[in-house]
């Protein structure tokens, strides 16, 4: 394994639809994952469920990551720093299981990515680099 | 003397920890998940380890991103239960060994493994759903475990091969700790499993079954150059919680002997992987 930090990290940019969670991203999203990490306690829960936008205003976040929160879109929120183990505090806040909010993040319905899943799930074929279409 | 007697790699599905908590464990969706782990129960109610060393990663629960130790130990008498966002999980708190944790951390560091001591924290399901697993439901855990955290969360986690290293180095301090306790070591987490983005949902039974092929035979040697990017393309972004097995394997020693293997696919998004083994002379 290389012990390049530059090679090690270029390598995860050629995996199709993956977010590798880097420094870079960790950085960027920190308040985002500081935020859902406060979904922790019963409190916050219910201060966040009255009244989303006003608790996400008390966060140094960006506008574009408040948004994103709001939207519930996973893969945005991916992009702009978020990571899935922190975010399993919203989604579960909100009710939700790992697989119906991972299914969002796929462009199947929560029945689609199911099946898929029951069927032995998604096939590492054609999805383990972008470079050399294996 | 201490001796580890056996090592365990098992999932740590939170789902499955739901499914044992809410009673759906009979449920035909469940029921081929915790089939594979009869004969496991059965085997650690004869074998009544005192101690188990527990490998498994914390999700954002006693850590959050103030602080991302590569390796802590936790040394505490006991470690509650955290709630990760649906309430803690009804299982009994968790009782520390912290005369040996601390020799082991200790031994550690003069081995030159700079370990983080943890005092105090609550475990997730990372640690709680491999000891729903094994024991079932009881009033109180009938073992002691020591909490051993790996980041595998932000990059770069450790190598495998310095997960294996730290498994020796964990062997050599057990060994010299003067107390006559039965120590297994478990390792947790996996197999491929990806939870994010568009490839989210990715399984890959080949290469499951090949590495729980090559945890099951001697030598380690190919286990040990497994890259991280390997981790990634083949088993998933989650499924590079893999690393975590092989410190639970450099512990055993170079030979073992295979006791018990489970594979199922799915459970959630996840491969349930299961291995008992045991250090071979």
């Amino acid at each position: 394994m290389s012990t390049d930090i530059h090679t090690y990290l270029a390598e995860f940019d050629d995996i199709p639809g993956t977010r590798v969670y880097t420094a870079k991203r960790a950085r960027k999203g920190y308040w985002m994952n500081q935020f859902a990490m406060s979904l922790m306690k019963a409190e916050n829960r219910e201060r966040w469920k009255v009244d989303e936008r006003a608790y996400l205003d008390e966060w140094p976040m960006t506008e574009e990551q408040r948004q994103a929160i709001l939207d519930r879109d996973y893969n945005r929120m991916l992009d702009l720093g978020a990571n899935i183990y922190f975010l399993a505090k919203v989604f579960s806040t909100d009710g939700l299981s790992f697989v119906q909010a991972v299914s969002t993040m796929t462009g199947m319905s929560v029945d689609e990515y199911q099946a898929m899943m029951l069927a032995g799930g998604r096939s590492p074929e054609g999805v383990r680099s972008i470079k050399e279409k294996r | 003397m201490a001796r580890i007697t056996a090592g365990l790699t098992t999932s740590h599905i939170p789902a499955i920890g739901a499914a044992i908590d809410n009673g759906k464990a009979a449920e035909p969706y469940w029921q081929p998940v915790f089939a594979g782990y009869e004969w496991s129960k059965q085997w650690i109610a004869r074998e009544k380890p005192d101690v188990v060393i527990l490998v498994y990663n914390d999700h954002a629960s006693a850590f959050d991103m103030k602080i991302i130790p590569t390796f802590a130990i936790g040394c505490a008498d006991r470690f509650g239960i955290c709630d990760e966002g649906w309430g803690p999980r009804p299982v009994p708190d968790v009782e520390g060994h912290a005369d040996l944790a601390w020799h082991i951390a200790q031994s550690l560091i003069l081995d030159e493994f700079d370990m983080t001591i943890i005092n105090e924290m609550d475990v997730d399901h990372g640690l709680t759903v491999p000891l729903s697993l094994l024991f079932g439901q009881p009033e109180a855990w009938p073992v002691k475990v020591i909490p051993l955290a790996v980041n595998v969360v932000t990059y770069p986690p450790p190598s495998g091969n310095r997960c294996w290293l730290l498994g020796e180095a964990i062997a050599r301090a057990v060994e010299s700790f003067p107390e006559d306790l039965n120590v297994q070591v478990w390792g947790t987490g996996g197999m491929s499993h990806q939870l994010q983005g568009p490839r989210a949902g990715l399984i890959n039974p080949e290469w499951d079954n090949r590495f729980l092929d090559l945890m099951s035979e001697d030598d380690g040697e190919a286990l040990r150059a497994i890259s991280h990017i390997e981790y990634l393309r083949e088993t998933g972004s989650e499924g590079i919680e893999m690393v975590m097995w092989l410190i639970m394997r450099g512990a055993l020693g170079r030979k073992v002997r295979p006791l018990h293997r489970h594979y199922h696919v799915p459970a959630s998004n996840t491969a349930v992987g299961h291995l008992v083994l045991e250090p071979a002379a």
